[in-house]
């Protein structure tokens, strides 16, 4: 091995980073994709509605592809626990995995239900398929929590007693899953997985509108999912105002690199974008005057006191690159969720007082690009959550070096695994959009897309059965 | 308690090896069907097998390396460091070949659902093979315990470990040919099912000649296990064997009627399970033989009784949610959708010979 064994702690933590980042760009499509299509769903049997019950179906099928591709995604993560940290694992794997033992439980059902609601379409009853889905909605739900209550342990180590050697010898699995930090990152994380998703599946058919697809069809794919996200996100400012304080009190640390304060201080100012220079002083940025205090606690507005990074050993808080990264992710965090927040005002108020969505072409391309910006959002608030926890990865009590793996060829893992996904993501995409446009072509041939038979809503033609479907397998797709 | 907790991991592994171990062999007799035009017909069958329920299967994987973490915290150290090497292909090999399959159903042109397909089906052989190796290493003693890596080459480049891959090869594309008979008779699709009986029948006596190899390897490379085999697991190996002598003989007895074998089905499952049974019991009561003891690596109590509840509250609640997917399934009521066909046709449209399922007699009227 020689030559090729490299340092393993910096590429175990990028690879680690990588493929969680690539993850949870999946999960709020697993977690909010369900639900929007149930609502399509439940619309297309109440109301009748034939453009809502296409909708439904076609969703269910694009779910099937990035449901396949969040659990291998996710399964790459399982593996990755032993193979970057076996050290971690291994210690702490008696707290750590309970969360996890009760993840699989929803993994399991969702698995079990999103199959018989994707490929129940043509046999079931309409309402019993209904139902087949209800349950993987609340998976999603549960399996975020309890994958959040992993992570919270991590930021917040709580239920478990240690020997003189460190070895956990006893454990209170209630006290690991429901640490304090446990109910704001569950809940933060849960309305960023439909606030993501909604804006993410809306942002396509804003698309559509734009280049002139304005049918019902298109603009129910918008509606649907628009408002959801919409809902979502004034909730997710006023949770993530609460996560931030509950950072302030409980992981200052963290907070003095969200915050970008150097040295303990009342009056802190709020930094927009800013960084610390090579003396760890802030350079440049716009400060808002006493700003950072009022918020950390409205009440002692700005006599209140923020801890300064200054105020941990040099080797227990962010370094100063760590923090500056830890500063810029919150700025893009909350700068996007402001944006978005307009955006969902606007939406608000277009339907208050016209009861319709906004018209201008504006209003649609600033949709068409929410999608993205949430998912950098959501990026970015995990970078503030991670990093911000460095260098521990246990807080407090195991540092990410002493966790690694010794192994010196992970930074070739690395190579392979950037590589992998990126195909992956492109093919992924490229998936995606030739299923789209068959619908489309399939839209301007015949109606033979009849879910629930000829039972179905508004007494649709005839059962068409593979068989006699006029497709033209050369000629579509790509 | 640790013995509890040992044997709900043993059950997630055997469930692992008999649902999703078909899966993968799926994958095998997809890879080796032949050119687009042959092949489409077994290939539209596997689709349609496989499709409602690999992802389920899947989860048994997930399930079982969380509760080897969390209920043996040190074995799991112990193997991932070692064993690096094959686990982190074994991981690309499960990307690869999930995202292949879904890939290939979402798409009808025939070059791209090549491309993909070939993803899915070669991966479906390296990651049973990378799986079987880390059997075989373990088995071996090949992973020390205590937080020092074994070799990270020989530990799973060596005899028990080819041998264990091969037969989990084997194995597997035995089971998935037992199944793929079944669902062929299920379709009313005659040529299926002579078409996977007599790949059935080679599959078994492929896995069969594996195994009598594997014993004179383990002899020589594995005398623990070996040992164990030999004296306390010796009625598991000798059921292995009876279940996969009577499935093979149901099998080539199908050969005469156009009656295809109906009780290989439970015969083969038998004789895999019992076989990673055997394993597990040769190897009792060390996790990592002969270094780490089951009791050595447990986790505190309360972890192990947390594990167990889950596994309870799994048994209650994800067991019937099985049994409905699996019984819908084996009763056509989850066709492949229209609009996703296996290239030429999907399952619906095969070429002469082929019954359409009866499609028509759907309950939803
Ligand atoms: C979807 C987008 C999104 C939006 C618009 C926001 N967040 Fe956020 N934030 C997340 C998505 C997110 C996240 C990705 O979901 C994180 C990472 C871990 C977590 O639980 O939530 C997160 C973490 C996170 C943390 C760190 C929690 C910890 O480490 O324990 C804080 C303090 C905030 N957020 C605060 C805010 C504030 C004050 C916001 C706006 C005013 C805000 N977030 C908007
Ligand atoms: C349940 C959820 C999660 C768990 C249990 C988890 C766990 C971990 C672990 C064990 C590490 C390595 C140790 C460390 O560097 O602290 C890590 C690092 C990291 N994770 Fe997470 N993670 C989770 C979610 C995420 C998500 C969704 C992202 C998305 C971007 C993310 C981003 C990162 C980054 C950027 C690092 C590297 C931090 C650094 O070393 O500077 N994490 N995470
Ligand atoms: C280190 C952290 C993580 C690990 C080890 C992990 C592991 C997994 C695994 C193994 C699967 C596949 C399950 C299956 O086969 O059905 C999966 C899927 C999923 N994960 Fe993760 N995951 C992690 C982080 C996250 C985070 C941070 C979230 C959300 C907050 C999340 C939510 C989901 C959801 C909803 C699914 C369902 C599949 C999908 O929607 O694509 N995971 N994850």
């Amino acid at each position: 091995m020689g030559l090729l064994a490299v340092d393993p702690v910096p590429w175990a933590r990028a690879q680690m980073a990588f493929t969680l980042a690539a993850h949870i760009i999946l999960v709020p499509l697993g977690v909010a994709w369900a639900c929007m299509t149930l609502i399509a769903n439940w619309r297309a049997i109440r109301r009748d509605d034939r453009d809502a019950l296409v909708l439904a179906q076609r969703w269910s099928k694009y779910m099937a592809v990035t449901f396949a591709v969040g659990a291998v995604t996710g399964t790459v993560l399982t593996f990755e626990f032993g193979l970057l940290w076996p050290r971690f694992m291994g210690r702490w794997g008696a707290a750590f995995g309970i969360p996890f033992a009760v993840e699989g439980l929803f993994f399991f059902t969702e698995a079990i239900f999103i199959a018989l609601y994707i490929f129940g379409w043509k046999r079931l009853r309409p309402w019993p398929h209904f139902w087949t889905g209800v349950p993987i909605v609340v998976a999603g739900i549960g399996g975020t929590l309890s994958v959040i209550a992993a992570n919270a342990w991590m930021n917040e180590p709580d239920g478990f007693t240690l020997n003189r050697a460190g070895e956990v010898v006893d454990v209170d699995p209630v006290d690991v899953f429901f640490t304090d930090a446990w109910p704001y990152e569950a809940s933060h994380m849960l309305v960023a997985a439909y606030l993501v998703g909604g804006f993410l599946v809306a942002s396509v058919y804003a698309v559509g509108l734009l280049r002139g697809r304005r049918d019902r069809y298109h603009r129910l794919g918008f509606l649907i999912p628009f408002t959801v996200a919409a809902v979502a996100t004034p909730i997710q400012m006023m949770v993530g105002d609460t996560v931030a304080r509950w950072v302030y009190e409980n992981e200052p640390a963290k907070f003095a690199a969200i915050e970008l304060v150097p040295e303990t201080d009342s009056d802190v100012p709020e930094t927009l974008l800013g960084r610390l220079d090579a003396d760890g002083d802030v350079e440049g940025g716009i400060a808002i005057p006493g700003l950072a205090s009022i918020l950390s606690d409205p009440s002692e507005g700005t006599s209140t006191v923020v801890q300064g990074l200054d105020a941990f050993p040099a080797d227990e808080r962010p370094t100063r690159r760590e923090a500056n990264t830890v500063h810029l992710a919150w700025d893009v965090m909350v700068g996007i969720g402001t944006l978005l927040s307009l955006l969902s005002a606007w939406y608000a108020l277009a339907w208050i007082v016209r009861r319709d969505m906004p018209r201008s072409r504006l209003f649609l391309r600033a949709a068409a690009g929410a999608g993205v910006a949430a998912v950098l959002a959501m990026e970015a608030g995990w970078v503030v959550t991670e990093v911000g926890r460095q260098p521990w990865i246990v807080r407090g009590h195991m540092k990410v070096e002493d966790a690694a793996t010794t192994n010196g060829g992970v930074w070739i893992t690395f190579l392979v695994v950037v590589a992998v996904y990126l195909a992956l993501a492109v093919a992924l995409v490229l998936v995606l959009r030739a299923m789209s446009r068959r619908f489309r072509r399939q839209d301007e041939l015949v109606d033979t897309d009849v879910p629930y038979g000829p039972r179905g809503p508004r007494g649709v033609g005839a059962d068409a059965p593979a068989a006699e479907e006029p497709e033209e397998p050369e000629r579509v797709g790509g | 308690m640790d013995e509890a907790v040992a044997v709900a991991l043993f059950l997630a592994v055997t469930a692992y090896a008999v649902l999703a171990g078909a899966d993968l062999g799926a994958g095998f007799w997809d890879l080796v069907a032949g050119g687009a035009d042959r092949g489409a017909r077994p290939r539209a069958l596997i689709d349609h097998a496989i499709g409602p329920v690999w992802e389920a299967n899947h989860v048994w994987l997930i399930f079982a390396l969380v509760v080897l973490w969390t209920a043996f915290p040190e074995a799991f150290a112990s193997i991932t460091l070692t064993l690096f090497v094959p686990l982190t292909l074994v991981a690309l090999g499960i990307v690869l070949r999930g995202a292949g399959f879904a890939f290939r159903k979402s798409l009808v042109r025939t070059s791209e659902r090549r491309a993909f397909g070939a993803l899915f089906a070669t991966s479906s052989v390296l990651v049973p093979y990378g799986m079987g190796a880390v059997a075989g290493a373990i088995a071996s003693g090949r992973v020390p315990a205590g937080g020092e890596a074994g070799d990270p080459v020989t530990s799973w480049v060596n005899p028990t470990s080819v041998v264990g891959g091969v037969l989990a090869v084997a194995a597997g594309a035995y089971l998935a040919a037992v199944y793929l008979v079944w669902d062929a008779r299920r379709l009313a699709d005659d040529a299926a099912v002579e078409y996977f009986r007599r790949r059935a029948v080679g599959a078994a006596v492929a896995a069969g000649a594996t195994a009598c190899a594997g014993v004179v390897v383990l002899r020589a490379d594995a005398r623990y296990v070996f040992d164990g085999m030999a004296a306390r697991a010796l009625p598991l190996v000798a059921l292995s064997a009876l279940g996969g002598l009577g499935s093979l003989a149901l099998l080539v007895r199908g050969a005469a009627g156009s009656r295809a074998p109906r009780g290989a089905r439970l015969l083969a499952v038998g004789a895999v399970a019992s076989i990673v049974w055997g394993w597990g019991v040769a190897q009792w009561p060390y996790l990592l033989p002969t270094d780490l003891r089951v009791s050595e690596a447990a986790a505190p109590s309360a972890t192990l009784a947390t594990v167990l509840v889950v596994f309870g509250v799994a048994a209650v609640v994800i067991g019937p949610a099985l049994a409905l997917l699996y019984a819908l399934d084996q009763r056509s009521l989850l066709p492949d959708e229209p609009d996703a066909p296996g290239a030429p046709g999907g399952p619906a449209a095969g070429p002469p010979g082929r019954r359409r399922p009866p499609a028509r007699a759907a309950p939803g009227r």
